[in-house]
């Protein structure tokens, strides 16, 4: 794919107070393919994320999706430009079932009433197109999912808006083998179908599994944004750890190269 | 493409065995529904049957919907307030504070009975506007806010009362709502209206589902809830019916007026629960705030708003009240009737946790808890008996309500 990023920022700056957590970084997404985020725990993944998200705005910076300048200053603008977040505590109403939490929020309508035909309809072949054949039923509750039901359930939550660019915060980190090589699977396939994904994991093996392009953070900045083909496993963990691996990273002149 | 993730329509007879088999895996899931309320409402009746024989007559039948029409009324309202997570202890004396509100203007004031019973319910909104304000915005929990409110109105109601006088209410209208009758053949012809409303729905429901290839409800399904409706009701009319005038002279029969009152609010709020986004949200709120919150849902503007429908149903609740007792005074919406509706929406199956619950379960909590109170005045229990079993009644159904929780977190993940 060499098409340009969809999502791109460009020079980042954030603070909380006098803590600053992101020092001008620059961060692009690409169309249908899976770029890991990595970074150690306080590197800024999170801030960065919510960033995109909305939830914090930035202090300075340009956010360029699809190659124009826009302001996000809260959730609802991520949302109408197709950007999706998956958090990691997903978010789901235990007490609702499957169609009630995908379309919670957004619910369809005919007039007064809930269109529950129609939001059936298109929660099953959004489920049926990520080729999810796990759940018995739409109509059980969540609580009654296993946890890679339910990040499956998130994940198509996410999907169903027509979105461009979903991120994923840490969707395995509570999962079991099988049910973590099904969401990968599930990540891969989002990506395959020509979604950005953004994919925010502490776990190498799931990030070489999956990415194509790896961004490590480093104490705010972005050590380095590299093809997943072109490091090793022990490149990126340098880069996570001390920010620098050889050619790559903070100190070597070069920054962060896209 | 819609096959794939969801069970394929089999033939009839597996169809309704599924559907069977679910609701009986749900149930095991602890999610119990109406059945504790159900079993509980059968075996009392059975119970208090074989000992006093006078508790199956006509009129202490009609006496047992007239007696839990408010509490059932207020229950319903709470369960908006319970579906949150919350509770609102004030909603008993926020009922005497309607009801005296509505006393003083029918009867010092000599306001007409649209404009009072009108200004009583907006008294009642503006009550739940307040605390749900309280609630949401300062961030108060809602036990301390109720608390404060329950102490305040009790004496607010005692303000409006002039110090424990009681105000007679004399306004044909308003004593009609507790104390007349719907004529014999207009109860027939409304519940005949009622169960074919109710069954051409659920048969477009399901048509409509089955052209579109969802699964829908089996017909023998719909056929058995439809005529579990139609005998129900039926019967319930029948009795409500017969003559229980003990004297030649006057004739009383039909079903009491406040039946139709609490049936057409129990379809409006299951309505507004079930199938609008308004409802959903309560459910979402109830469930998770915070994934709630994400999804755009203003849980602030929710929040306030089940407190508005709480206090808004005690304003009905007590003007049920006051109607049946032909008076306001100082104890009204006071002692029990918080207790009592607490109860009856629990016993209903509605959870104290939030996120779980119907309106329907305030009408079965509150039929329960009318006919413990019924049945052991027959028995000529004392006030104080009566408490001791309520009381216990009540503790033993938030007793299932955790245990069908602990149930559905141990089978569910």
């Amino acid at each position: 794919m060499s098409q340009g990023p969809i999502l791109e920022l460009r020079g980042i700056n954030k603070s909380f107070g006098p803590v600053q957590v992101l020092h001008d970084v620059a961060f692009s997404v690409h169309p249908g393919e899976v770029t890991a985020l990595v970074g150690d725990n306080g590197a800024g993944k999170s801030t960065l994320v919510k960033c995109i998200g909305g939830i914090h705005p930035i202090d300075s910076g340009e956010y360029l999706f699809e190659g124009e300048r826009v302001h996000v200053s809260g959730p609802r603008d991520a949302a109408e430009l197709g950007v999706e977040i998956v958090y990691q505590d997903l978010a789901l109403c235990d007490n609702l079932d499957i169609v009630q939490n995908m379309f919670l929020g957004r619910e369809r309508k005919s007039g007064l009433v809930l269109d529950e035909d129609t939001m059936e309809e298109m929660a099953a072949k959004t489920l049926a197109g990520l080729s999810v054949r796990t759940v018995k039923s739409l109509r059980q509750h969540v609580s009654s999912l296993s946890g890679g039901q339910r990040q499956t359930v998130a994940i198509a939550k996410a999907v169903l808006w027509n979105s461009k660019v979903v991120i994923l915060d840490e969707p395995t980190a509570a999962l079991g083998v099988a049910q973590t090589a099904q969401v990968l699977e599930l990540v891969r396939r989002l990506a395959d179908r020509g979604l950005a994904v953004v994919l925010i994991s502490h776990n190498m093996n799931d990030v070489f599994a999956v990415s194509d392009r790896i961004a490590a953070l480093y104490l705010g900045r972005m050590a380095a944004q590299v093809k997943a083909s072109e490091v090793t496993h022990s490149q990126v963990v340098e880069l996570i750890t001390s920010g620098r691996s050889g050619e790559l990273g903070i100190g070597n002149g070069i920054g962060a190269a896209s | 493409m819609t096959t794939e993730t969801l069970p394929k329509q089999e033939n009839a007879d597996s169809a309704i065995g599924s559907h069977v088999k679910g609701y009986i895996e749900r149930v095991r899931g602890g999610e119990l529904g109406a059945l504790p309320a159900v079993f509980g409402l059968i075996i009392l009746c059975v119970v208090f049957a074989v000992l006093r024989p006078s508790f199956l007559s006509a009129l202490n039948f009609a006496n047992l919907f007239t007696q839990g029409a408010a509490v059932a009324v207020i229950a319903m309202g709470l369960i908006f307030v319970l579906l949150l997570g919350e509770i609102d202890l004030s909603a008993g004396f926020a009922s005497g504070v309607c009801a005296a509100v509505l006393a003083v203007l029918l009867t010092f004031q000599g306001w007409p009975w649209y404009l009072a019973v009108l200004t009583a319910m907006v008294t009642g909104a503006v009550i739940g506007l307040v605390l749900g304000s309280l609630v949401a915005k300062l961030g108060i929990p809602s036990f301390v806010v109720t608390l404060a409110a329950f102490l305040a109105f009790q004496g607010v109601v005692l303000l409006l009362v002039k110090n424990g006088t009681n105000i007679s209410i004399r306004d044909e209208t308003v004593l009609a709502i507790a104390n007349k009758n719907v004529p014999p053949a207009a109860g027939w012809i409304a519940t005949a209206v009622g169960v074919a409303a109710y069954a051409a729905l659920q048969l477009v429901q399901a048509r409509r589902r089955a052209a579109r290839g969802l699964v829908a409800a089996p017909m023998a399904v719909i056929a058995a809830r439809v005529a579990a409706l139609a005998v129900i009701a039926g019967a319930a009319v029948y009795m409500l019916n017969l003559e229980r005038s003990r004297t030649a002279i006057v004739s009383l029969k039909g079903v009491p007026i406040v039946v139709p009152l609490i049936v057409i609010l129990l379809i409006i709020w299951t309505f507004v629960l079930r199938r609008t986004a308004y409802g959903r949200h309560i459910y979402a709120v109830g469930g998770n705030a915070e994934a709630a919150r994400r999804a755009g849902i203003n849980v602030d503007r929710i929040r306030i708003s089940a407190f508005v429908i709480c206090s808004f149903m005690a304003s009905i609740g007590g003007i049920i009240a006051a109607s049946r007792a032909n008076s306001v005074d100082p104890n009204t919406g006071g002692s029990n009737v918080l207790l009592f509706a607490v109860g009856a929406a629990v016993i209903g199956g509605t959870s104290l946790f939030g996120g779980k619950g119907r309106a329907l379960d305030a009408v079965l909590g509150g039929a329960v808890v009318a006919v413990i109170e019924n049945g052991m005045g027959l028995m000529g229990y004392s006030a104080g008996v009566k408490f001791v079993v309520t009381g216990s009644v009540l503790l033993l159904a938030a007793g299932v309500d955790a245990l069908s929780r602990k149930r559905s977190a141990a089978t569910g993940r």
